[in-house]
């Protein structure tokens, strides 16, 4: 009854092609920011924001990031963890090397240094499609992981080949470090997404959006109707692995704090953002979103039903978590290719005719 | 205020099932699943049976029950973030995350909070510094004793000398096995033996190339610093290309029974450094029968004895023993974590109380004090025995090259002290 388009009059274009077409989504998305922004801050305890926001802030701009080149452009890549060790190492020199400029703009060029990097990783899908393409990226993915265990460099000849966060401020606060407080860490991860996300939303829908689509749909007839493929593939690579290397500092500086490549940045973080998009849903910016907050509360859904209320053994609580997440990844791929944005399409499209269907 | 107990109530509401009560909390950070889980799950059966084990004889430690909270990491940092967090506000008193990588989460997280982290012979090696690592300690030994206990072995094979041997160091690829390193080429340097260093990426089970490499170069002596599935891996390698298996040393990480097992007969003669022989200890008897019998054994009760089911059990004893301390300090019987740490600075360990509590000669005897958390560091070399199927102890314990280690503690520390901005000193 209240979802609907029915004398909500659009006056002028610019209205007319909006985000949120409908007056109830409009009123949603500005509740859930006010929300997000005034009202969590208060609330978040460290458990909250260790375990849950802030892993899904950053994973959703992960997601977001792969969801670009993946879903928008449809170039398959598996080299999300090591684009995301590129961002965060990026992040660990200039914060070590330039320990006076604010370490928001070390996490800002480290997204540039990965587009950087994933642009040059992205010249052989000129060449190549497919299955060739993901074995490419997979090949940057290794090739990263090794190179970042391999020269001392990069983690400032340390012994252990860890790298660790100093402590940074931004306006006198304490962002990174043992001594940040959790709504600090979640402030900066929430301010980040919301960036990254509202770029991401402006992108896709103007022109460079739709010749990544295009190139999606069909290259050789987006080429004939004049679409540059050098120009959108590499575009979409170096946009994607920003958004990714800016996850990637962020993951490392705000939310572990110590990382050691190959465990934090391995094949299976790859793996994870990838299923974070095929059940979120491919091409679809709420997707990506809702992929990131599925597959970080799920494991704490299911240790905290498992473990604390059911006491069940933890082995078995892990395990069943791998059966599951598997068995959904199948489910998602057969029954709704698009994920859980699709279910939420559909439930949108019958709340619009909600409570006369016909 | 209020703000607080909202946020305190959302939390307990959300994730505990069990009432706060003026227990012992101690968490269990294990990891039961994963390419890691061979070794995570019979250290955290052997450190659950202890504690079971005062529950059930003695009514706890100073008559307060213990409760253990496990939390399945599988040896990853972000679950171990994520297992800190969930246990740390239920009042937990000591961690032992038994991993380098979760080890290196949560010094600057326990320190900030102030909660004592125990890593018994893993973690940082410079935390034997307790002057800068205030809350971390990791007595009884750390990896760059073990690495000169192994090359004081060596040393004693060769009549004295390494001149011109040479030593093939194969590890894991990361802060875990990268730790030895610096120490291993200090005393190549000093020795005169020649050091090759051969990485196996996570987890470990693609090693063909590292021991074609050894089967070309065909070095005197291979150490290993592997763990878990890897361990396994290698073991199978070396038997396959000939390697003499008593020229074949792992660390006390790498050397449990289910390390060797699956090689069958070619595994036999391997070596591996302990910190705890393994004998019969009286303690494991009353495990069985207070504990197992009872029907309240950790995991499935498989493990009693075995190599790393003793070394969970000493940490769970050296814990056990810290909290009795700080009761005796303090003179309260629910002790705060700062009071377990008073009690771990001060914390003796002698022959006459290892024999106390049925477990003589488990470790060596160590005193902790301020300076130095780290203990004696000494280790013992032992060797299987395929066809009888036991791990038999060659040495005693041996003590490490204190002239090489300790600077180069106080050197990594310093640099540590630096980048954090702590001035060394005691609570």
């Amino acid at each position: 009854m209240l979802y609907r388009e029915a004398g909500d009059f659009k006056t002028s274009y610019q209205a007319d092609s909006q985000t949120f077409p409908i007056a109830f989504d409009r009123w949603r998305y500005w509740a859930v920011l006010v929300i997000a922004f005034c009202v969590v801050p208060f609330f978040v305890n460290a458990y909250w924001a260790n375990a849950i926001l802030v892993p899904f802030l950053i994973y959703a701009i992960a997601a977001i990031g792969l969801n670009i080149l993946t879903g928008y452009c449809g170039q398959v890549s598996l080299g999300t963890g090591g684009f995301m060790a590129v961002g965060a190492y990026a992040c660990y020199k200039l914060m070590t090397s330039f320990p006076d400029v604010s370490i928001v703009i070390h996490i800002i060029l480290a997204g540039g240094i990965t587009a950087a990097v994933g642009a040059a990783f992205g010249l052989p899908s000129l060449r190549i499609k497919g299955f060739y393409l993901a074995v490419a990226t997979l090949a940057a993915q290794f090739f990263l992981v090794w190179m970042f265990n391999k020269v001392s460099w990069f983690y400032n000849y340390s012994a252990s080949g860890q790298i660790n966060a100093p402590e940074r401020f931004v306006a006198g606060i304490a962002v990174t470090g043992p001594n940040t407080a959790p709504w600090a860490q979640y402030m900066i991860c929430l301010v980040f997404l919301t960036i990254c996300a509202l770029i991401a939303r402006n992108l896709t829908r103007g022109t460079i959006g739709r010749s990544w689509m295009a190139i999606r749909d069909m290259d050789i007839a987006a080429e004939i109707i004049g679409v540059n493929p050098l120009k959108a593939k590499l575009t979409a690579f170096a946009v994607s692995s920003f958004f990714i290397g800016i996850s990637g500092a962020l993951f490392f500086a705000v939310y572990l704090g110590a990382v050691e490549v190959g465990e934090a940045f391995g094949i299976q973080k790859s793996f994870l953002v990838l299923f974070m998009i095929i059940i979120g849903g491919l091409g679809s910016l709420f997707g990506s979103f809702a992929g990131a907050a599925f597959l970080v509360l799920l494991p704490v859904a299911l240790k905290v039903i498992g473990v604390d209320l059911l006491g069940w053994p933890t082995d078995l609580v892990a395990h069943l978590q791998l059966v599951i997440v598997g068995g959904l990844i199948m489910f998602f791929l057969i029954k709704e290719p698009h994920g859980l944005a699709q279910l939420w399409r559909v439930a949108k499209e019958k709340l619009r005719l909600w409570p006369f269907p016909y | 205020m209020k703000m607080k107990t909202l946020a305190v109530m959302a939390l307990a509401g959300s994730m505990t099932a069990g009432t706060a009560m003026a227990d012992l909390v101690i968490p269990d950070l294990s990891y039961r699943t994963g390419p890691y889980a061979a070794g995570g799950v019979p250290f955290s059966d052997g450190y659950q049976d202890y504690f079971a084990l005062l529950n059930a004889r003695d009514g706890g430690i100073g008559g307060e029950p213990v409760r253990v909270i496990e939390c399945e990491t599988a040896y990853n940092t972000e679950r171990g973030v994520e297992c800190y967090e969930a246990t740390k506000g239920e009042g937990a008193l000591i961690y032992q995350p038994l991993s380098t990588g979760i080890t290196y989460q949560l010094i600057p997280r326990t320190t900030a909070d102030n909660i004592p982290l125990h890593t018994m012979g893993y973690g940082r090696t410079s935390a034997a510094n307790g002057e800068v690592f205030n809350w971390v300690f990791n007595y009884p030994a750390n990896y760059w004793d073990a690495a000169s206990v192994a090359v004081n072995y060596l040393l004693d094979e060769n009549g004295g000398s390494l001149d011109g041997k040479t030593i093939a160091l194969v590890y894991h690829n990361s802060a875990y096995g990268k730790e030895p390193i610096r120490t291993l080429e200090d005393l190549s340097a000093l020795h005169g033996f020649t050091l090759t260093q051969l990485a196996v990426d996570h987890p470990g089970q693609e090693q063909k190339s590292q021991w074609l490499q050894i089967r070309r170069e065909r070095p005197d002596y291979v150490l290993m610093w592997g763990w878990g599935v890897m361990n396994q891996v290698a073991v199978q390698e070396a038997a396959n290309i000939g390697f003499p298996m008593e020229n074949f040393i792992g660390n006390w990480w790498a050397g449990a029974e289910h390390d060797v097992t699956p090689a069958g007969m070619a595994a036999n003669g391997y070596k591996s450094l302990n910190m705890n022989p393994i004998t019969d200890y009286p303690v494991l008897s009353e495990i069985q029968s207070l504990v197992h019998e009872a029907g309240n054994a950790a995991g499935d009760g498989s493990n009693l004895g075995s190599v790393l089911y003793v070394r969970g059990m000493y940490a769970a004893m050296l814990a056990a023993e810290a909290i009795a301390n700080a009761q005796d300090i303090h003179g309260v019987a629910d002790v705060t974590p700062a009071m377990v740490r008073d009690g771990m600075e001060a914390l003796e360990i002698t022959n006459a109380r290892m024999t106390e509590l049925g477990m003589e000669g488990i470790g060596p005897e160590f005193a902790v004090t301020c300076q130095n958390h780290g203990g004696t560091g000494q280790g013992l070399v032992q060797q299987w025995n395929a066809s009888a199927g036991v791990w038999e102890p060659l040495t005693g314990f041996i003590s490490p090259d204190a002239s090489v280690i300790a600077p180069l503690i106080a050197e990594d520390s310093a640099a540590f002290a630096a980048e954090s901005g702590i001035t060394p000193g005691c609570l």
